[in-house]
């Protein structure tokens, strides 16, 4: 056993059984059911569904900001109770603090743990170094494309040396270009740093390109409907998602969310008739009819 | 299966728990009076023109280049805000020389009112004595007194309150009910609690700064982005640690606004209070030169006030631009 691998061990996300329901009777939404799912260590592992399945409500459990209505997330065999360094997460929106410079947003989480001051300046630059962005180090955040910006979300997630990065649709603003560019940015990033993802997207070719395994959730109340493993090699390279292997995958992984999409769209169709009827209206109630 | 219909409704009572909660926050700045608008809503007229960054991949050429275009056409601007300026003044200054030259009688009267020569004059006797000095001193140290007093509980205060929904069930109530007495209206009760005269007219200052202060800042709380309270929090930081380092920079912005703002009221309040029930003070000063029939020395004193009031937003304006050197950069921004 090398220090490497045993370094790999750690950042294991364990999803057990979670439900997660919003509100409470005539208001109650069940964002996700019986979720089960698991990130090994430094697995690349993406989420993919539709809008509204709860991927960003699953994230936030794992995150710690949403505490579940059944089941445990568990990381590294301790349950998950609240947000944690060990635990980096990129939003979905631009999260940088516009009152600090771009360094100073990088040290932040080093800053929090009492990592002093020259210390903090050189991991932060870095960084910043990785990410290509060393020469902006002084600026503010409203001084940088939107591209920019989830770099430096990304390595100031990175700056605390979380087990796992969690994000949430991170490149979902960007225009195509910029994000193809992200992805190998951030394969690159996560090479380096062998640690666990758990990545969030509703774009196909994205997570296949991406990850080593995706799972795809069903229409709210997300529950898993597949789980597939992408067995293309790595270093990943762009011309990859002309091969017939990768094809094949997108094929694959389209037929599933279609189904999804359609199957989203139903129930909003049904409780229309059932409203009309005067009768009370659901998930439940939806539920136990159909 | 579940239902989009019953999404709608949870999420809706959602939505109009944070709308209704900002007219509340704001309202109050409005009823003060003076520039109450929170300064997101500020137009800025030198920002109208200035170009945006691009959004994509600025090199560091054509930002410096940016930076000497933007450079120019503020000083530019400059040139034209000092000249407007010029002729706004002029034309005050005009109106009262020609008013008071040929005693314009035209149902305001300017019978009695000094010339701008005779007030010049006053300035140079009367202005440079210690009697004036010590009124100013004793007027700018009240001011300071009971705005740093409403700066050291406002601020907390309105960040505890914006932050905890339970501190704000137990405050606000209070506030809304105290809010909406003007200052001038507790001189009365003032000289009642109070042992003193100094501490009473103090107290009044204070009242007036306080409640744009503390409004504003729980608004500064109520619009910061709640990503950036999650960010801090996966990236480690501690309770304490998130007041201090998110939401009071994040919040800094309103709470200039209500310092600015808060600054106007306590003049006013403090002029008031001084013409009222003072010793010593500029607004004493001015109220005394009334009763001995000193006319020049009215007019000395309301410029003096004038002058005081503009050094003290400015100063606290220069304050809020070192504090807050990103704001220069802020998507419409404010300089
Ligand atoms: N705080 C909340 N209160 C009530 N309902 C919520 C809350 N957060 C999420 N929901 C509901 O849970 C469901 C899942 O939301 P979630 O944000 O996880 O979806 P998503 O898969 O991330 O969607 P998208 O791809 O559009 O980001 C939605 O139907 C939403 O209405
Ligand atoms: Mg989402």
């Amino acid at each position: 056993m090398t220090m490497a691998m045993a370094e790999a061990q750690k950042g294991f996300i364990d999803v057990r059984n979670m439900g997660v329901t919003f509100g409470a009777n005539d208001n109650k939404v069940v964002a996700v059911e019986s979720v089960s799912l698991n990130v090994q260590p430094g697995e690349f592992v993406s989420l993919i569904g539709p809008s509204g399945c709860g991927k960003s409500t699953l994230l936030s459990i794992v995150a710690g900001f949403v505490k579940p209505t059944s089941g445990e997330a568990k990381l590294d065999g301790k349950a998950i109770t609240r947000p944690g360094s060990d635990r980096g997460v990129v939003f979905q929106q631009y999260s940088l603090f516009p009152w600090l410079s771009v360094r100073k947003n990088v040290e932040f989480g080093l800053k929090m743990a009492g990592v002093d001051q020259s210390k903090r300046n050189t991991t932060a630059r870095a960084l910043l170094d990785l990410a290509g962005l060393l020469s902006f180090e002084n600026h503010y955040p409203d001084q940088l494309s939107g591209g920019m910006k989830q770099r430096i979300g990304i390595v100031r997630a990175l700056a605390t040396s979380p087990q796992v990065l969690l994000m949430d649709e991170p490149f979902g603003a960007l225009d195509t270009q910029t994000r193809v560019v992200m992805q190998e940015i951030l394969t690159n990033i996560w090479q380096q740093f062998k640690i666990s993802v758990l990545f969030i997207t509703h774009d196909i070719e994205e997570s296949i390109f991406l990850s080593d395994r995706i799972y795809v959730m069903t229409a709210r109340p997300g529950r898993i409907k597949a789980e597939i493993k992408v067995p293309l090699p790595r270093p990943r390279k762009a011309e990859m998602t002309d091969t017939p292997e990768f094809m094949n995958l997108v094929q694959e992984l389209k037929g599933l969310i279609r189904e999804e999409s359609l199957a989203a769209m139903a129930p909003e169709i049904k409780d229309r008739g059932l409203s009309g009827f005067g009768m009370k209206v659901g998930p439940k109630g939806v539920g136990e009819i159909f | 299966m579940g239902s989009m219909a019953s999404a709608k409704v949870v999420i809706l009572p959602m939505i109009d728990k944070q709308t209704d909660r900002e007219p509340a926050a704001v309202k109050p700045s409005a009823t003060q009076g003076v520039a109450a608008v929170p300064s997101a809503n500020t137009p800025a007229p030198a920002a109208a023109e200035i170009p945006m960054p691009e959004p994509e991949q600025i090199p560091t050429v054509s930002l410096t280049k940016l930076l000497r275009r933007l450079l120019a056409q503020i000083t530019r601007e400059r040139i034209i805000t000092a000249g407007l300026a010029c002729v706004s003044l002029g034309a005050l200054f005009l109106f009262w020389y020609l008013g008071t030259k040929y005693r314009l009688e035209f149902y305001i009267r300017f019978k009695n009112v000094p010339t701008p020569y005779e007030v010049f004059q006053q300035l140079t006797q009367v202005g440079l004595s210690n009697k004036y000095l010590v009124n100013i001193a004793i007027s700018v140290r009240r001011i300071l007194t009971g705005f740093f007093i409403a700066i050291a509980i406002g601020v907390p205060l309105g960040l505890a309150i914006g932050k905890y929904q339970r501190v704000r069930d137990l405050f606000m109530p209070v506030v809304e009910v105290l809010r909406p007495i003007p200052a001038i209206a507790w001189v009365p009760m003032s000289i009642m609690l109070w042992p003193n005269n100094e501490a009473s007219i103090v107290f009044i200052t204070f009242i007036g700064a306080f409640f744009p202060i503390l409004l504003n800042t729980i608004h500064g709380v109520h619009s910061l982005d709640g990503v950036l309270i999650r960010a801090a929090r996966c990236l480690g930081a501690s309770e304490f640690r998130l007041f201090l380092n998110v939401i009071l920079p994040g919040s800094l912005p309103h709470i200039f606004t209500g310092l600015a703002v808060g600054m106007g009221v306590a003049w006013v309040s403090l002029i008031a209070a001084e013409m009222i029930s003072g010793q010593f003070g500029v607004g004493y000063f001015t109220w005394e030169a009334y009763s001995l029939v000193d006319y020049p020395a009215i007019v000395l004193g309301m410029i003096t006030i004038g002058f005081l009031g503009l050094a003290c937003s400015g100063i606290i304006r220069m304050v809020g631009n070192l504090l807050m050197p990103w704001l220069a950069f802020a998507p419409g921004g404010k300089r």
